[in-house]
């Protein structure tokens, strides 16, 4: 059972208090967009092994969205932060490089 | 025959008798034995019965290793299946069955698959039941069904009398495992002032040292071990738990104990189990080893038990297996039971040594006592049926012939010892093999990882591989002051120094003797709880199974309720010699929790009975509990489905209670109804994109049906929307959807649009609402007086506030059942006085107050759509007819871009029509409108289904509402609906989905 601490209410939360909400970052298409962009934005998601951006609600807590970029593998946590942002902090990603030289996510590095 | 000796046991209170009872027989032992310790006492070898041949069955192990004395415990509400002997302690008062016995422990006819054994060879299931086919329903399951399983499962209406409960626990250091390592790792870490949970799956403190003695720090071990508890005792920051299992850890320092409080003593009061759901910052395992068998011919037979545990009897309890005791082993640490035995006063006739040159010091001791010691033998075969009676043995490295016969009662056999590493692995620790020591051991260089990325589970002690007391402490002492660090804390530690004599090392022997033939390797057993024998291993390595996991599935290896702890080394052991290859490669099957079996009841915790899950209720539900309701679930609400009457079925109420509301007034509490605000200066901007609808232009003051859509177009929920001032709008949802409605708008609030400014607030459980509807509905609000509730102030799909009989309302002039309708919100806690109220005036009008089903009936008479009945997850409002409410002006809302896919669009798409049964009848829920011809299945095609059915007592007659193909453009067409029974066919014709006035000239007066 994971703990993330939650950016907006600063509780370090176990998973039962969390609501996971899938992948972070995502791009929304709407009206006017092409099948393959629309098709993308609803049904293709990232599967690594390794990093991984994540959507979060401290759904019996604050009831705040969050993101977490974690190791799906070792599940160690980078860090957690606002999900009013297009991406990552850099703080989180050079806390990433440190541990996983070379690494990307998507367009992220 | 195994006795109670005269003197010795150290765990016993002589002076205290217990009564037990076991297989219908009474015994009695002491205070301080356990139910195997007590049994083994009175002489009572035999305790079970294999689960594959049935083979007579007795006590191998002293501890949770044990495979084979499982017994059914207590009886009634009490009773208990598949308890291990060996970790019961004695009551008063006991009583215990043997398993898997039939029709008697003592003979059993199932041992005559013993004889057949050699058919009953690994994957004999597999192979022997797979024809004929017809067979397996008629004769092959039966007769497994009835011979599966061991203990008896508890009787289904029994309720367990006993309490159980959880615990949270934070601490900086968990230690598992209250031996002489976990003791040291304890103080160590405990002395850096970091917050410590010691816990013991034992009553007993020390571990293995107890037995085997040694000294530490110039002081005998058992002395050291009860000045190390002392101190921890009284450091305020240390929490000892003894009888406190580490059963499992998980993700981020999460571990689950499991506390037996009562096991031993049933009549203290309190929770029987506690379940402790630890968080800690660091984990530190030490949770010692367990000694392995060695694979001999007959080492199954009642009277073959581990070394240690034969050693531990003697010693702890007093219990002698046999007056003859033939040791035999492949290491050193087995002499230590020829000598407690020696010191007992019983004869060790033969120590059998497998390694060509011996022992080291231990085995000069026991030749200096006199015990003679063979080496380079092993046993041939063990002679006996429900108990020893000889052995045969033969050089190790022969094929078996006998050089001597030993008249014998008992058998201690040592294969060596395996590190308890499951904990480490629960939650990905690796493992390696230690060539020289002949086990798997931690590899502190592949930890399991907490969330910092670092190392949260260490290992300390035997289960780290350091058997040697000294070296044990040394390890423990190290491995304290590592994990109090990582959790923050600096320690300066000094380890204490244990005596120690080197031991010669281990001689791995996987079979017994090296070369011995088929015949004893068939009843050369690995597990013997599940009756796998080296010649299955071996069988199974030759049809193919190189996979570690796929052989222990195969023969069973290892899958009994002792999860293979005994047998899985030596079982592995055997396939990678069978496969060629080393031991590594083959690898270990999957650690997983818990350790060992933790009761139900601790898992449930207080979650039973009333509080298993919370309901909610409306400021009305006392009224409608003393009032006949019949309950139905809604979300977690309780709502009445109907008021039943005395004397009168649930479907007469329903009826009733319809024909009231459509005659005269009827009354419904709908304060589950989701009740959300949304309020700002881009409040407007926000409901058009949440809903189909637009919304920013409802006028104040108006109320407007609403449609919510996910992003994949599908509907998701609707409800009346009305626009309360300039920035605030309240959404209504349905009852089930509050909280997913509000969690599904924030989510797109918070995460897409976190720039507008809006805020949102569920607010369902401020208000109570009734819906007062039908003919009379105007009549009894212009009683109560008030506020002006005519068809000029508060015209349909309009709300205002006010004030009716003194109670300030909101009303709103909306109707879903078709009917001249207000909903009333007042504040929660003035609901109950206000349903009260309506239902003291509203008698003159025989006020009748309704349930859900009524609800249903009369918007399906009407034709309208319920969440959950016309909608299923893959149904978009434009199968429902409902595209007046999609907006086309507006260039985006949740939903619009899905609509315009292909599939969204396709004309094939089902359509909502009303059905009418041809004979009047009421169609079957869930029916399918069938088609001609077949599809690639084989099964019927079909063209429509059933989505909401009813018998409306408005018009007497089935009414039902579903999707067919093309079904608007087919009206009055006559398709056939199949029945349960799938066969007989029903015919309805299809019609317009309102079926009750179309023109709305009741609710618009």
């Amino acid at each position: 059972m994971l703990i993330l601490e939650c950016p907006y209410c600063g509780v370090k939360a176990e998973e039962t208090e969390l609501t996971a909400g899938g992948e972070a970052h995502l791009k929304r298409y709407g009206p006017g967009s092409s099948d393959d962009e629309f098709e993308g934005y609803l049904f293709t998601r990232e599967n690594p092994m390794g990093v991984h951006f994540e959507r979060w609600r401290h759904s019996n807590g604050c009831g705040k969205w969050f993101h977490a970029a974690r190791s799906t593998t070792t599940l160690e946590v980078f860090g957690t932060y606002s999900a009013q942002t297009t991406e990552p902090p850099q703080e989180i990603k050079d806390k990433i490089s440190a541990r996983h030289p070379g690494w990307s996510w998507r367009d992220q590095s | 025959m195994s006795t109670r000796l005269a003197k010795g046991g150290r765990l016993i209170d002589r002076s205290k008798t217990v009564k037990f009872s076991f297989n219908g027989k009474s015994f009695t032992g002491y205070q301080g034995d356990t139910l195997a310790s007590a049994l083994l006492a009175n002489d009572q070898m035999l305790v079970g019965r294999s689960f594959k041949y049935h083979r007579p069955r007795g006590i191998v192990a002293s501890g949770a290793e044990e495979p084979n004395a499982l017994v059914n415990l207590g009886s009634g509400v009490t009773h208990e299946p598949n308890q291990r002997a060996t970790t019961t302690e004695l009551f008063e008062g006991l009583t215990a069955t043997p398993q898997n016995v039939w029709p008697s422990l003592d003979f059993d006819i199932g041992a005559v698959n013993s004889y057949a054994s050699r058919l009953l060879t690994a994957g004999f299931y597999y192979k022997m039941f797979m024809y004929p086919r017809a067979f397996w329903k008629h004769v092959y399951e039966p007769f497994i069904r009835q011979s599966a399983g061991l203990g008896k499962a508890p009787d289904a209406e029994t309720r367990d009398p006993d309490t159980y409960e959880h615990f949270y626990a934070f601490v900086d250091v968990l230690v598992i495992g209250g031996g002489v390592a976990g003791l040291q790792a304890a103080k160590t870490a405990a002395d850096s002032g970091a917050k410590v949970l010691l816990i013991e799956q034992t009553a007993d403190w020390g571990g293995r040292s107890l037995v085997d003695g040694g000294s530490i720090d110039g002081k005998p071990a058992v002395d050291w071990i009860k000045d190390t508890l002392e101190a921890l005792e009284n450091m305020p920051n240390v929490t000892l738990r003894n009888r406190m299992m580490g059963a499992g850890v998980y993700d981020h320092g999460y571990a689950l104990g499991y506390e037996r409080l009562t096991d031993h003593a049933p009549k203290v009061a309190g929770p029987r189990h506690r379940l402790w759901r630890i968080r800690a910052k660091q984990i530190v395992t030490a949770t010692g080893a367990i000694e392995r068998p060695l694979s001999f011919a007959g080492n199954d037979i009642p009277g073959v038990m581990l070394a240690a545990a034969v050693r531990d009897y003697v010693v702890n309890h007093g219990v002698s297996i046999g007056d003859r005791t033939v040791v035999v082993t492949n290491n050193d640490d087995a002499y230590r039971t020829a000598i407690a035995l020696n010191e007992a006063g019983l004869d060790v006739p033969v120590i059998v040594d497998a390694r060509e040159f011996g022992g080291g010091a231990l085995m000069e001791q026991a030749k200096a006592l006199g015990i003679r010691v063979e080496t380079g033998c092993g046993i041939a075969k063990v002679h006996g049926k429900k108990r020893v009676t000889s052995v045969d043995i033969c050089k190790q490295a022969g094929e078996g012939a006998v050089l001597w016969s030993i008249p014998c009662e008992a058998v201690a056999m040592s294969g060596g010892w395996s590190p308890v590493v499951h904990l480490w692995s629960h939650c990905g620790g690796k493992l390696n093999w230690d060539d020289t020591q002949a086990f798997f051991r931690p590899d502190a260089s592949r930890p399991p990882k907490g969330d910092d990325g670092e190392a949260m589970v260490r290992v300390a002690g035997s289960a780290n591989g350091e058997l040697g007391l000294n070296a044990g402490l040394q390890d423990a002492t190290a491995v304290g002051q590592a994990a109090a660090a990582a959790a923050g804390f600096e320690v300066a530690a000094v380890a204490p120094q244990a005596a120690e004599e080197p031991e010669t090392p281990i001689e791995p022997i996987w079979q017994m003797p090296q070369g011995a033939h088929y015949g004893l390797r068939l009843k050369s057993w690995l597990d013997f709880q599940n009756d796998v024998k080296v010649s299955d291993v071996q069988l199974a390595a030759q049809e193919g199974y190189e996979s570690v996991e796929h052989t222990k599935r195969y023969t069973t290896l290892g899958m009994a309720t002792d999860q293979g702890k005994l047998s899985n080394i030596n079982g592995l052991a055997t396939l990678s010699n069978a496969l060629g290859e080393d031991i590594p490669q083959v690898g270990t099957t999957t650690f997983r929790p818990p350790y060992t079996p933790i009761s139900m009841g601790a898992i449930a915790g207080e979650a039973r009975g009333e509080i298993f899950q919370p309901i909610r209720k409306t400021p009305m539900h006392a009224w409608h509990e003393a009032n006949g309701a019949h309950f139905e679930p809604v979300g977690h609400w309780r709502r009445p489905y109907a008021f039943v009457k005395s004397g009168e079925s649930v479907k007469e109420a329903v009826h009733r209670e319809v024909l009231a509301t459509r005659n005269s007034l009827g009354l419904l509490d709908a304060s589950t109804l989701g009740k959300i605000i949304v309020k700002g200066p881009d409040a407007g901007k926000f409901m058009d994109m949440m809903y189909t609808n637009m919304m920013s232009n409802l006028k104040i003051g108006k109320c407007r049906y609403g449609l919510m859509c996910t992003e994949n177009g599908f509907l998701t929920d609707d409800g009346v929307v009305a626009r309360i001032d300039e920035d605030t709008w309240l959404c209504h949802t349905t009852t089930g959807g509050a909280d997913r409605i509000h969690a599904h708008i924030e989510e797109w609030l918070q995460t897409e649009w976190w720039d507008w400014k809006v805020y949102t607030a569920n607010i369902t459980e401020q208000l109570a609402q009734v819906a007062v509807v039908g003919p009379n509905a105007r009549k009894l609000l212009e009683k109560l007086g008030g506020m002006d509730v005519s068809k000029e102030a508060l015209p349909f799909m309009e709300w205002r506030d006010g004030e009716l009989g003194g109670f300030p309302v909101r009303a709103y002039r909306i109707s879903f059942s078709g009917e001249l309708s207000y909903e009333i919100a007042v504040p929660a806690n003035l609901g109950r006085a206000f349903w009260d109220k309506l239902l003291e005036a509203g008698a003159e009008w025989n006020v009748t107050p309704y349930g859900t089903e009524c609800l249903h009936i009369m918007r399906a008479e009407k034709g309208f759509i319920m969440i959950g009945d016309e909608t299923d997850g893959t149904v978009i409002p434009q199968d429902l007819g409902l595209n007046w409410a999609i907006s086309k002006k507006k260039e985006d809302f949740l939903g619009k871009r899905a609509q315009q896919r292909s599939h969204m669009t396709d004309p094939k798409r089902w359509k909502l029509v009303g059905l009418e049964t041809v004979d009047g009848s009421t169609l079957p829920d869930g029916a399918y409108a069938v088609a001609e011809g077949k599809n690639a299945n084989g099964q019927r095609n079909t063209q429509g289904r059933v989505t909401s059915t009813y018998h409306s007592p408005t018009l007497n007659k089935g009414i039902a509402m579903g999707l067919v193909l093309n079904g608007p453009d087919r009206m009055g067409e006559v398709i056939e609906f199949a029945a349960v029974d799938g066969e007989t066919m029903i015919g309805a014709k299809i019609v317009s989905p309102v079926f009750f006035d179309p023109d709305g000239e009741k609710q618009n007066v």
